[in-house]
């Protein structure tokens, strides 16, 4: 099963990159008002459903894939195959 | 001899770089330095730990992130949660907050640039075994080298670790956009600490500045202390 899990910095955390690419798009000419970097994990899981697939995500974004005190997560799931 | 060296470990991690100035400055303050190697699951007899710094497993996700699971890890644990002494620098700083040994967690420079010069720092407690033969607010000269060393935790804790005494270093001068200026914290129980400025690169006169020993010397002390009350 794919995962995908998109890894944010918290509202209120300082994002300097953010504010770097924010900046740099006003150069270009964009009207863009604020800008937030964060990451994205794509994963193959191997789980027999949906829950258990995003329970044991879910286990990995506490674990090792976000820091708690500065990021949050969000998990997508899709069924592989068809 | 009547005054023992004692054993002080340097773990080496994949992408470790200041593992050898660090195992050369403990032996310069009358040390035994042991190397001990990131995969090893046990650590040798040992007075005390450094943990130093670098870019351990290319700092890949987050700074410390992946070190914190290597086996030596794990043993560095155990030997802080029976009242050994560690002391991370750096990277070694940044492990030991993804570790949750240390509150917190560094990161990258407000500025966005790598900063790489000696920085004024304020020793804000000289009671810990990090810092004994420091004075109360003195002002010490150390460089910093990082990228992501910009200490964050959040409003409610940092009240909380400023009246606990946790913070033992701060910049005296602006540097990487650190929450309160914080350069170093020690835990609840004092046996371990972190900072993110380099005393094993401010050893000897001829780098500019030796204050670093104080920081390094004050370890070595406490891990004599150790040595001698088990002997």
């Amino acid at each position: 099963m794919k995962a995908t899990v998109l890894v944010r910095p918290k509202h209120g955390i300082l994002d300097p990159q953010g504010e770097a690419v924010e900046s740099s798009l006003r150069q270009l000419g964009f009207a863009v008002d604020g800008a937030r970097i964060g990451r994205v994990v794509d994963l193959d899981v191997e789980a027999d459903d949906a829950a258990s697939a995003r329970a044991e995500v879910e286990r990995m974004c506490e674990q090792l894939l976000a820091n708690p005190l500065i990021e949050s997560y969000e998990i997508e799931l899709a069924e592989t195959g068809a | 001899m009547s005054s023992p060296q004692p054993r002080i470990g340097v773990v080496t991690f994949p992408g470790s770089q200041d593992d050898r100035d660090a195992l050369w400055a403990l032996a310069a303050l009358d040390a035994e330095p042991v190397p001990v190697w990131h995969a090893d699951d046990d650590l040798p007899d040992l007075d005390a730990v450094v943990l130093p710094g670098g870019f351990s497993y290319g700092d890949y996700l987050r700074c410390g992130a992946i070190a914190r699971f290597s086996p030596a890890m794990a043993a560095v644990a155990e030997f802080a949660a029976g009242g050994g002494l560690v002391l991370g620098i750096c990277n070694g700083f940044q492990i030991l907050c993804e570790a949750g040994l240390l509150p917190g967690v560094l990161r990258p420079n407000e500025s966005l640039s790598f900063i790489c010069r000696d920085v004024r720092i304020r020793v804000e407690r000289s009671d810990t075994p990090f810092t004994t033969r420091c004075e109360p607010d003195e002002e010490l000269v150390i460089p910093v080298k990082h990228g992501e060393g910009s200490w964050f935790v959040p409003d409610h804790d940092l009240a909380e670790l400023e009246a606990r005494g946790a913070v033992v270093l701060r910049y005296a001068e602006p540097c990487n956009g650190s929450v309160a200026d914080v350069a170093g914290v020690v835990n609840p129980a004092g046996n371990v600490m972190g900072l993110m400025p380099h005393p094993e690169h401010a050893v000897d006169p001829l780098l500019g500045s030796s204050d670093g020993a104080l920081i390094l010397a004050s370890l070595v002390d406490a891990a004599r202390d150790r040595a001698l009350a088990a002997a």
